[in-house]
């Protein structure tokens, strides 16, 4: 790591005016993204600003029957959590699916949304990359690029957003409250993440002076129909190849609502609502889920080694949808797929 | 809007920081020491402290040697940097026994012979201490799951995951 200042922030303004002070300064939380990066020389920040003591670290029931989740809410703290084990089981499941049992005690919610990807040579910083050196070139599309994206691509970066947590919170329909220079707003889930287009170093549009306070999930939890099914290298403690999150709301054997998001193929958690549409009103069956894969990866697109992902995802969006409307949830302990 | 990172940052040489006074309660001590904003709490034991049964593995997060307890939880200490953690209570692997008496867990691998090389070892060790005071893990593929942060390349998991049942009295 290079040398950089150290100061912590006594509250959410404070953290404001210390980040808006310095345009080379971040901050940090639990570290387990951050500090990796800067071990790497990716990250070079002036100055951490502290945020881990901020007071936003509890998990609060809201006035519509929803729950707001402070930034700072360890990831296993919320995986844990009685109302998000009842009423939220998917992002339950999704956050258990993710890094390790000392990671999640470490890893803060805010921080999940902010990791950046673990393309390699974005790691990798005597090789060209856009996301980490605008302008330079991007390494993956004509390299290794197995594990990269297979939707939402541009010429410029094919790399994938990492989180499993995230794509349980697109599927919920989950906000973004934050807190700026100007004040506080919320930002829908599906507008923080964004493709690479021309600007892949940019991963969101949360402003550089701008904190993440809270998530805010509304009432509708699809806790009795949901599963989260992560394919990957190894069974535990590895990044999804492909992850797959399905909610439906079942009227008889018909479908009234579905959602369908999925992790590890895209710069952002990929939700696609032209394919829950096309569930919605449909039997709970092969067939319309075999439809909704269609629609979903109508556009997908595959490089040298990863068109195997196109495949993997069709027919791990089958498999998790029927697993969900038979209310047989992916385990993440019995690993076999069923 | 460009994000923050690197890109941001001039090529000018940032005045070196001082030294920042830190207390840890560490096995049971109060500890004053001063580190630098970048020094990990993996490096804080084992090179200020001299408490060198927290092992470094990988220094990424990959691994789990590094695990220690902080205030209680099981945490990376490599990814953990010691000024953020200032007043928290730390146990190494060395602040498992008692004066006169193993940690359960200690005498389990050894009964169940849990190692071979043993560099692991420190990590598991306070890894499944975190894990039995969680207790969320009931059955052998919940412990396998919850301890799947430690990596051993002896290969010795299946007497890790006995080891750990006998701890929690949870096998014959
Ligand atoms: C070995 C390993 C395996 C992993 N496996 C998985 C996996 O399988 N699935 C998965 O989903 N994740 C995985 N992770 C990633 C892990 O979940 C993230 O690193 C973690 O969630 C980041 O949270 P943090 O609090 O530690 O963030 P930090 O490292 O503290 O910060 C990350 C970024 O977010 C910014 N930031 C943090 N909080 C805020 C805030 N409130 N407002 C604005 N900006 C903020 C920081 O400035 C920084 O840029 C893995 C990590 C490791 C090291
Ligand atoms: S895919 Fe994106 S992150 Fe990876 S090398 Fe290309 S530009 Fe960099
Ligand atoms: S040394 Fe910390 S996880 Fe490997
Ligand atoms: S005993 Fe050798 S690495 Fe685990």
């Amino acid at each position: 790591m290079i040398p950089f200042h150290y100061a912590r922030a006594n509250d959410v303004a404070d953290a404001v005016r210390m980040i808006s002070a310095d345009p080379a300064a971040k901050f940090i939380a639990g570290g387990t993204n951050l500090v990796d990066l800067m071990k790497e020389n990716v990250e070079r920040p002036s100055r951490l600003i502290d945020i881990s003591r901020l007071p936003l670290d509890t998990i609060e029931p809201t006035a519509d029957g929803g729950l707001r989740i402070g930034a700072l809410v360890p990831n296993s703290d919320l995986a844990y959590h009685p109302l998000v084990e009842q009423r939220y089981p998917l992002l339950a499941s999704a956050i258990l699916a993710g890094a390790s049992a000392q990671l999640r005690n470490m890893a803060s919610t805010g921080g999940n949304l902010l990791q950046r990807t673990r393309c390699a040579y974005f790691y990798d910083t005597v090789t060209p990359c856009n996301k980490r050196e605008p302008g330079s070139g991007c390494s993956a599309i004509g390299g290794i690029n197995r594990i990269h994206a297979i939707l939402g691509t541009s010429e410029n970066c094919i790399a994938t957003h990492p989180s499993d947590m995230c794509v349980a919170l697109a599927a919920l329909d989950a906000r973004v409250r934050v807190t700026g220079p100007a004040g506080e707003r919320a930002m829908a889930f599906d507008d923080f993440h964004r493709l690479p287009g021309d600007t892949p170093q940019t991963d969101t549009n949360l402003l550089p002076d701008e904190i993440v306070t809270a998530i805010e999930l509304p009432a509708l939890g699809f806790a009795d129909n949901y599963s989260y099914l992560k394919i990957r290298d190894r069974l535990s403690y590895a990044f999804a190849l492909v992850s797959i999150a399905a909610a439906l709301e079942l009227e008889g054997g018909a479908i009234k609502q579905a959602r369908l998001a999925l992790g590890g193929v895209a710069h952002k958690p990929w939700r696609n609502t032209a394919a829950e549409a096309a569930l919605r009103g449909q039997r709970a069956d092969q067939a319309s889920f075999s439809r909704a894969a269609d629609i979903l990866l109508r556009d997908a697109k595959g490089y040298e080694h990863n068109a195997f992902k196109i495949e993997l995802a069709r027919r791990g969006i089958i498999r998790t949808l029927t697993q969900a409307a038979q209310a047989t949830p992916q385990s993440q302990y019995d690993k076999k797929i069923r | 809007m460009a994000q923050r990172g690197a890109a941001q940052r001039s090529n000018d040489p940032v005045p070196l920081p001082g030294k920042i006074p830190i207390s840890l309660v560490v096995n049971g001590v109060e500890t004053a020491l001063k580190v630098a904003p970048w020094t990990t709490l993996l490096d804080a034991l084992r090179d200020n402290l001299e408490l060198t049964g927290t092992k470094k593995g990988c220094d990424h997060g990959q691994c789990g040697a590094c695990t220690v307890l902080v205030d209680g939880r099981r945490v990376n200490s490599c990814l953990t940097l010691a000024v953020m953690k200032d007043g928290a209570r730390v146990t190494t692997v060395e602040g498992l026994a008692t004066k006169d008496a193993l940690h359960p867990l200690q005498q389990a691998f050894i009964d169940h012979d849990a190692f071979q090389c043993g560099y692991c070892t420190p990590g598991q060790l306070c890894s499944a201490a975190g894990l039995i005071a969680e207790g969320n893990a009931k059955t052998p593929d919940q412990i396998r799951e919850l301890m799947s942060g430690n990596l051993c390349r002896c290969g010795a998991y299946p007497n890790i995951v006995a080891a750990i049942q006998q701890a929690m009295g949870t096998n014959s």
